[in-house]
């Protein structure tokens, strides 16, 4: 049983790191990250959002989905905790 | 309420930093929009502020100021307040977390209207940072306490 899941799980990571392979350079300019994503919140992030702030009006607004799902990770992060710490019916 | 940490000096140092730690929190959230900040950050401030009062006082003072059951309320709160701004928004014709849709209820333009949106969501935000980490804080030194 062990072996199967030693296996499995190397098999996952060779998969992973093969997968590497293919991602642009750390901070490649020509990948599409950024050709595409990142001008366009450089050049309408205030047009199109009204936040002084760039980085919030990406948090907030373009990815506001995205951080709703980061605060329910963290209260789902909170409940696990106390599911495990916590006594209960002493 | 006498524990073996009494130590004048530093009941008396937290006793006043803790209310600025606390004034600096709300101001990383509140600024979050248009500073670097926001409701993690900010959260976790506030956070700090409550595990540093249980650390030099003790965990009865902490737990008279904000209880368990209430850190857990709280936590759920904040999820409840930004999800609930997202449900406001398509309730009020607009796309989910669409916050210029507030205008509508607010009584300002839509451009504020938006930031009044991305402040809504920073103070779900920090509650539920500010929630969870007291509430994990007080069950790990509960454990302390009562095996001492």
């Amino acid at each position: 049983m062990k072996l199967i899941a030693l296996i499995a799980v190397s098999l996952t990571g060779a998969i992973l790191i093969y997968g590497t392979a293919d991602m642009p350079d750390w901070g490649d300019p020509g990948s599409p990250a950024s050709l595409h994503v990142s001008p366009r919140y450089i050049e309408k992030s205030v047009e199109e959002t009204q936040v002084p702030n760039i980085v919030t009006s990406v948090l907030a607004d373009y990815r506001g989905y995205d951080t709703l799902g980061e605060t329910t990770v963290i209260f789902t992060a909170g409940i696990a905790c106390i599911l495990l710490i916590r006594r209960f019916g002493r | 309420m006498t524990s073996r940490f009494d130590d004048v000096i530093i009941q008396t140092v937290c006793r006043i930093l803790i209310p600025f730690i606390q004034i600096f929190g709300l101001y990383v959230i509140a600024h979050g929009h248009s500073s670097p900040g926001g409701g993690f950050q900010g959260g976790v401030i506030l956070g700090a502020s409550f595990i540093l009062l249980c650390l030099s006082y003790d965990i009865k003072e902490m737990k008279r100021r904000l209880s368990r059951k209430r850190a857990i309320l709280f936590s759920a709160l904040g999820v409840i307040i930004y999800a609930g701004i997202g449900l406001l928004c398509l309730l009020l014709d607009g796309n989910y977390l669409d916050y210029g849709r507030l205008h509508r209820i607010l009584p300002v333009d839509p451009v504020r209207a938006r930031s009044m949106g991305i402040l809504g969501i920073e103070i779900g935000v920090g509650m539920t940072v500010m929630a969870v980490m007291v509430t994990i804080f007080i069950d790990l030194a509960s454990e302390e306490e009562k095996r001492n």
